[in-house]
C-alpha cells in the first residue's frame, strides 16, 4: 500500500499510460521550471500524436522542442513560439498545428480546467483572431469572450521541493504555469529536485498541495538558460 | 533627428510616477528601467511572475529559476515577490497595473494595435501582450514611426492581425509623441531636430496638429 506517498521509482514508471493522440499539458516558461526529465522519456518513449498544452515550445534543443525531432506533437497550443526554428517550419509545411492562445488565458484556461470551471469570459482577444467564433458578452458596457477551460490526460510539472505526499513548493520563477498546469491534469506527475520527509515542510509554505499530484519523482536538471544576461562589476 | 533606442526608454520612463507599478515589454521597454528617476519608487511586474525585477545579475548571480518575461536572467529588489502566471494575469486583467509599456507592428488612429504575427513570415505568438493591452488603461506603445524604406506604421487601419481593439491611447516613435482620440492621432511633442511636416508625411492615419506642439525634453 503506498497510500498518500506519490514518489515513483523511475522515470518510465512516472509516464506510464501516457498514449498516442492524449493531451499533455506542461508547466514552465521558456526554459525556466520545466519537467526536462519527464519531456525526456516522453521523447524516449516515443508517443506521438500529441496535443500539448504549454506556454512555449522549448528551443531546438531542449525542452518541448525536443519532442519535434521525431514529429511526436501533432498540435500546440502556446501563446510564444517565437525562439524554435524546427517549430516554425513544421507549422508552415502545416505538419504542426498551433492555436496561438495569449498568455494569461492560457494560465486561466488550465486554472478553470483544474478547478471545475468549464469556461470563462475574458476581454482579452476580443476583435483579435483570438476572438473569431467564440461566444461574445457584454458586462457593464464592455464586449468580452467566451474562453473554455482545458484539462490534460496528463499533466507534467516540475517544482523545487516536496515532500513524500506530493505537498510542493516552487522556487523563484521557476513557479510560472506549473501550479496550474498540475491541478489540469487527470494524471499529474511532478518532477523535484528534492523529496523531504512527510512533517518538514510547514504547512504555511506549502504552494501547492498534494492532492493535485498523482506521481512524484525526485531528478537532477540541466536547467539551461535561454537568455544568460549579466552586468559587469 | 530621430531618437535612438536609448532616448526611446528615457522618454518612456518620464511617464514613470511615484509607487506606480509597470510592465515593461521585452527591448527598449526594458530599458526604460535604467532611467527610473532617483527621487520616485516603482516596482516593475514580469509578467512570467514576478514583481519587483531588478537589475541583470554579476557574472556569480546567475540563477536559472530568476528570468524576466523575456527569458533573460535578472535579479529581484528588496520587496519582490513571487507569484504564479494566474495571479500575475489576474492582475493584469484586473487592472492592478499601473502602466504598461509594450511594442508594435502597426497602431491605427482607432486605437487598434498590431504586434505579434505576420502571416505568412513571421509567427512569435502574442505571449502576454493581448492581456496586456486589454487589461491596462494606461498604456503606451513604443516603436518606430515609419519602416525602413518610409511606410507609415501610424496608419488609417491596422493590416495586420490585431493584438487588441481600441485599447491605445498613447503612441511614442522614434519622432513624436503623440495620443489617440475620436479616429485620430494627436501630435503632442515631436523629437528634437524634427519637424512637424516630417511627422505628418510619415503618419497614415489621420493626424490632428495642435498650435502648442512642443519638442521633447530628454
Amino acid at each position: 500500500m503506498s497510500g498518500l506517498d506519490k514518489v515513483v521509482g523511475s522515470y518510465e514508471e512516472a509516464m506510464a499510460g501516457l498514449k498516442d493522440n492524449m493531451t499533455l499539458i506542461a508547466g514552465g516558461f521558456g526554459l525556466c521550471g520545466i519537467p526536462e526529465n519527464l519531456i525526456n522519456e516522453i521523447k524516449r518513449k516515443g508517443t506521438t500524436g500529441l496535443t500539448v498544452v504549454s506556454n512555449n515550445c522549448g528551443t531546438d534543443d531542449y525542452g518541448l522542442g525536443v519532442l519535434l525531432v521525431d514529429r511526436q506533437i501533432k498540435k500546440i497550443v502556446a501563446s510564444y513560439v517565437g525562439e524554435n526554428k524546427r517549430f516554425e517550419q513544421q507549422m508552415m509545411n502545416g505538419e504542426l498545428e498551433v492555436e496561438l492562445t495569449p498568455q494569461g488565458t492560457l494560465a486561466e484556461k488550465m486554472r478553470a480546467g483544474g478547478a471545475g470551471i468549464p469556461a470563462f469570459y475574458t476581454a482579452t482577444g476580443y476583435g483579435t483572431p483570438v476572438g473569431e467564433g467564440k461566444e461574445v458578452r457584454e458586462f457593464n458596457g464592455r464586449p468580452y469572450i467566451l474562453e473554455q477551460a482545458i484539462q490534460g490526460d496528463f499533466a507534467i510539472g516540475k517544482a523545487w521541493k516536496a515532500d513524500r505526499y506530493g505537498n510542493l513548493v516552487f522556487r523563484r520563477t521557476a513557479r510560472n504555469f506549473n501550479p496550474m498546469a498540475i491541478t489540469a491534469g487527470k494524471i499529474a506527475v511532478v518532477e523535484v529536485e528534492e523529496i523531504v520527509d512527510v512533517g518538514e515542510l510547514d504547512p504555511d509554505d506549502i504552494h501547492l498541495p498534494g492532492i493535485y499530484v498523482n506521481r512524484l519523482i525526485q531528478g537532477n536538471f540541466e536547467k539551461n538558460i535561454e537568455q544568460r544576461t549579466v552586468r559587469a562589476r | 533627428m530621430a531618437l535612438t533606442r536609448e532616448q526611446l526608454a528615457q522618454r518612456v520612463a518620464q511617464e514613470f510616477r511615484d509607487g506606480y507599478y509597470v510592465n515593461l515589454g521585452i527591448g527598449i521597454p526594458t530599458l526604460a528601467a535604467n532611467y527610473i528617476p532617483d527621487d520616485i519608487q516603482v516596482m516593475l511586474q514580469s509578467e512570467n511572475g514576478l514583481l519587483g525585477t531588478g537589475p541583470f545579475p554579476y557574472e556569480d548571480e546567475v540563477d536559472a529559476d530568476l528570468i524576466n518575461a523575456g527569458k533573460q536572467t535578472v535579479t529581484m529588489l528588496p520587496g519582490a515577490s513571487i507569484f504564479n502566471s494566474a495571479d500575475s494575469f489576474g492582475m493584469i486583467r484586473g487592472g492592478h497595473v499601473d502602466l504598461t509599456v509594450l511594442g508594435a507592428f502597426e497602431v491605427d488612429c482607432h486605437g487598434n494595435i498590431a504586434s505579434y504575427m505576420i502571416p505568412g513570415k513571421l509567427i512569435k505568438g502574442m505571449g502576454g501582450a493581448m492581456d496586456l493591452v486589454a487589461g491596462a488603461d494606461n498604456i503606451i506603445v513604443v516603436m518606430t514611426h515609419a519602416s525602413k524604406h518610409g511606410a507609415s506604421k501610424l496608419l488609417a487601419e491596422c493590416t495586420l492581425p490585431l493584438t487588441g481593439k481600441h485599447c491605445i491611447k498613447r503612441v511614442l516613435t522614434d519622432l513624436a509623441l503623440l495620443e489617440i482620440d475620436e479616429g485620430r492621432f494627436i501630435l503632442r511633442e515631436r523629437a528634437p531636430g524634427v519637424s512637424v511636416e516630417e511627422i505628418a508625411s510619415l503618419t497614415a492615419g489621420e493626424l490632428e496638429i495642435p498650435d502648442d506642439v512642443r519638442e521633447m525634453v530628454l
